[in-house]
């Protein structure tokens, strides 16, 4: 189990520095002057030029720049914008709301999409069933931007139930549309991943050694089938924790919740590079995280998965 | 991550087997050679399955429809795409009539018109970025699978590199990058750009189904045996692998294609995809967003569409799968 982990936490490395890597020379190269635009109506003064291009190294060849980058980065420094902001401050407020925005679009992704896929796993082809079917088939189909819009607009605009902007504060309450609109491509993936495994697992010998043996309905199914049948849901919806920040920028859009995604849309339009890279890194460290942890969690709940 | 591309919409893992085992025809793909009195293929026993389903006749009808649509728009509507229908603005934002059945926009163009000429653009995008994300992928997925060793851990690392990049930051980085604001670009440029920042983001998914169904087949029985009476690896390959490998990745690309519509038009709303005057559903909805409360047919009968096509490949996708996943049966 040690050496598993330590051998994933290294094949971690280069991935981490390979996307890292490349954002970087993406970014690097928007074409451009950094400094248009900077100093208000008039030319940047050519001291306040020198000086930022030496403080970041903007003559240097753009692999030097991310060398440096990195260098500051390890030691926990996320650099500073043009105009002086630290970085890391501004990832650290605007974080929070992003993550609130993951977690409730992962609760009601986890409440619908379970609830959808026990009920129609357990009795298949029936009405229910195919009703399901048909509504995931059109969430899977519906892009984030067209069902977040139409929410707003049929919600927010003509009937007045919620507010169509989430105000500054990020109250949870508020957030239960966005989540919606977040998730709702996930959720009809959970309940089909929920309805084919316990569809498959309702057919397998220890479910009918369990029925054959006397067991209550409701133990067979509590306790053998659905124990055995969540797990790969459970581990579906961690690395999709992780899938649902970096996928946040639409619904932070629309609904003006002033979380990480838009932050990066921000900096890539105002070419503010460092930004975009810092919440890049962010974004990927916590991805590969997730994964890590979830494929732990995974020999954790299925004790036949062993790790050497 | 959480792009609508990504290998989330295939909903079963790649079988592990890579034949395909019908219950009413049992015709065992992964047995070819022996199975000579039974002559329909993997694709024949998909095909057999196909016919008897409504679904797969219903996206069909659906999808033929947008092809002919994206091909000859001038059979649908008489209408054009970028001139308004009455003089200068004289019918700027007025509700669906009978001459503009779908209403007009701010130029006072017709939306009816507008969205049939926008299925164009969005199919070319779609189609062209699916071919391309399959082939790439599919051809990493089989080297990476069959060399195996370091060729296979290089790949892979490079694949997760790809994979780690948020998809609409990765695209939006993409798109900025090579295609500035501002920056008078033709449209061809524009959704080249676009095809090829779709590509560059999803080939891992098609790379990953593909390399686990050559680790499956790589070992079996009738790979031994090709081996062993002399067989090239490419002739193992393009004989042998690929053909009992291609199920799972070309029930993806399927899917795929209908992700990909919603991609183009996401990218496309958000200022970075195709931009005026190419005409694309994202493009109109996004045009369309500041008249949300006036106009709000102009959302709607754009976003119809768009929704409808993604549905229909969505559709598609899934009696392709249910026709050649033998466990779903």
């Amino acid at each position: 189990m040690g050496r598993y982990v330590l051998r994933r936490l290294l094949q971690l490395i280069p991935v981490f520095f390979g996307t890292t890597l490349l954002i970087y020379a993406l970014v690097w190269a928007v074409p451009g002057d950094p400094f248009a635009g900077k100093c208000g109506e008039r030319a940047c003064p050519p001291d306040y030029i020198q000086f930022m291009t030496e403080k970041y190294h903007l003559d240097d060849p753009w692999p030097l720049q991310y060398l440096y980058y990195m260098g500051h980065l390890l030691t926990g420094d996320f650099g500073q914008t043009f105009g002086g902001r630290d970085i890391g401050e501004i990832i650290a407020q605007a974080y929070p709301n992003t993550l609130k925005l993951a977690l409730v679009g992962l609760a009601i992704e986890a409440v619908i999409g379970l609830t959808a896929g026990i009920l129609t796993g357990l009795r298949r082809n029936g009405f229910l069933d195919n009703l399901v079917l048909v509504s995931t088939l059109f969430l899977l189909a519906i892009p984030t931007f067209v069902s977040g819009f139409l929410l707003q607009f049929i919600l927010g605009t003509q009937f007045k139930i919620i507010n169509p902007t989430v105000s500054s504060e990020v109250p949870f309450h508020e957030l239960i549309v966005p989540g919606f609109v977040l998730a709702s491509i996930s959720m009809a993936y959970v309940a089909r991943l929920t309805r084919t495994s316990i569809a498959e697992n309702s057919r397998s010998d220890y479910v009918r050694t369990a029925v054959a043996k006397g067991l209550p309905q409701r133990r067979v199914v509590g306790v053998h089938l659905f124990r055995n049948s969540l797990i790969p849901v459970l581990t579906f919806l961690g690395t999709d924790l992780g899938s649902l920040m970096g996928g946040a920028i639409i619904t932070e859009g629309i609904f003006n919740i002033n979380g990480i995604g838009r932050e990066a849309y921000r900096a890539i339009t105002t070419k503010e590079s460092a930004t975009v890279v810092g919440i890049v890194v962010v974004l990927v460290l916590v991805y590969l995280l997730m994964n890590l942890l979830v494929d732990l969690l995974y020999a954790a709940l299925d004790p036949r998965i062993r790790y050497e | 991550m959480s792009d609508p591309t990504s290998g989330s919409l295939v909903t079963t893992p790649p079988p592990e087997q890579p034949g395909v085992v019908g219950d009413t025809a049992p015709v065992g793909a992964g047995l070819p050679e022996t199975k000579r009195d039974q002559p329909r293929g993997l694709l024949g026993d998909a095909w057999y399955d196909l016919r008897r389903k409504p679904l797969f006749w219903i996206s069909a009808g659906l999808i033929a429809l947008f092809v002919v649509m994206a091909a000859f728009p001038f059979f649908f509507t008489s209408g054009s795409p970028n001139d308004p229908v009455g003089t200068g603005l004289s019918r700027s934002l007025e509700g669906p009539s009978g001459d503009a059945w779908f209403g007009t926009d701010i130029l006072g163009r017709d939306i009816f018109a507008r969205t049939i000429y926008g299925a164009r653009a969005s199919i070319i995008v779609a189609v062209a970025a699916t071919l391309g994300t399959v082939l790439l992928g599919a051809s990493v997925g089989v080297l990476a699978g069959f060399r195996g060793g370091w060729v296979d851990a290089l790949l892979s690392r490079i694949a997760d590199v790809f994979f780690g990049i948020p998809f609409v930051l990765g695209a939006i980085v993409i798109l900025f990058t090579f295609n500035p604001e501002g920056a008078g670009s033709n449209e061809w440029k524009i959704m080249g750009l676009v095809i090829l920042a779709l590509c560059l983001l999803s080939w891992p998914v098609a790379m990953r189904i593909m390399r686990s169904s050559i680790l499956a087949a790589k070992n079996a029985d009738y790979v031994v045996a090709a081996r062993a009476l002399g067989a090239s690896n490419s002739r193992i390959i393009f004989k042998h692998l690929i053909p009992n490998c291609l199920a799972p990745v070309l029930v993806y690309a399927t899917i795929l294609i209908g992700a990909y519509i919603g991609a183009e038009a996401t990218l496309s709303f958000l200022g970075v995809g195709l931009q005026s005057p190419v005409v694309s559903w994202g493009v109109m909805i996004s045009d369309s967003q500041q008249y949300i409360r006036v106009a709000p047919y102009w959302l709607l009968f754009p976003s119809a569409f768009l929704v409808t096509a993604v549905l229909s490949f969505v559709m598609l996708g899934e009696a392709v799968r249910e026709a050649l996943d033998p466990k779903l049966r």
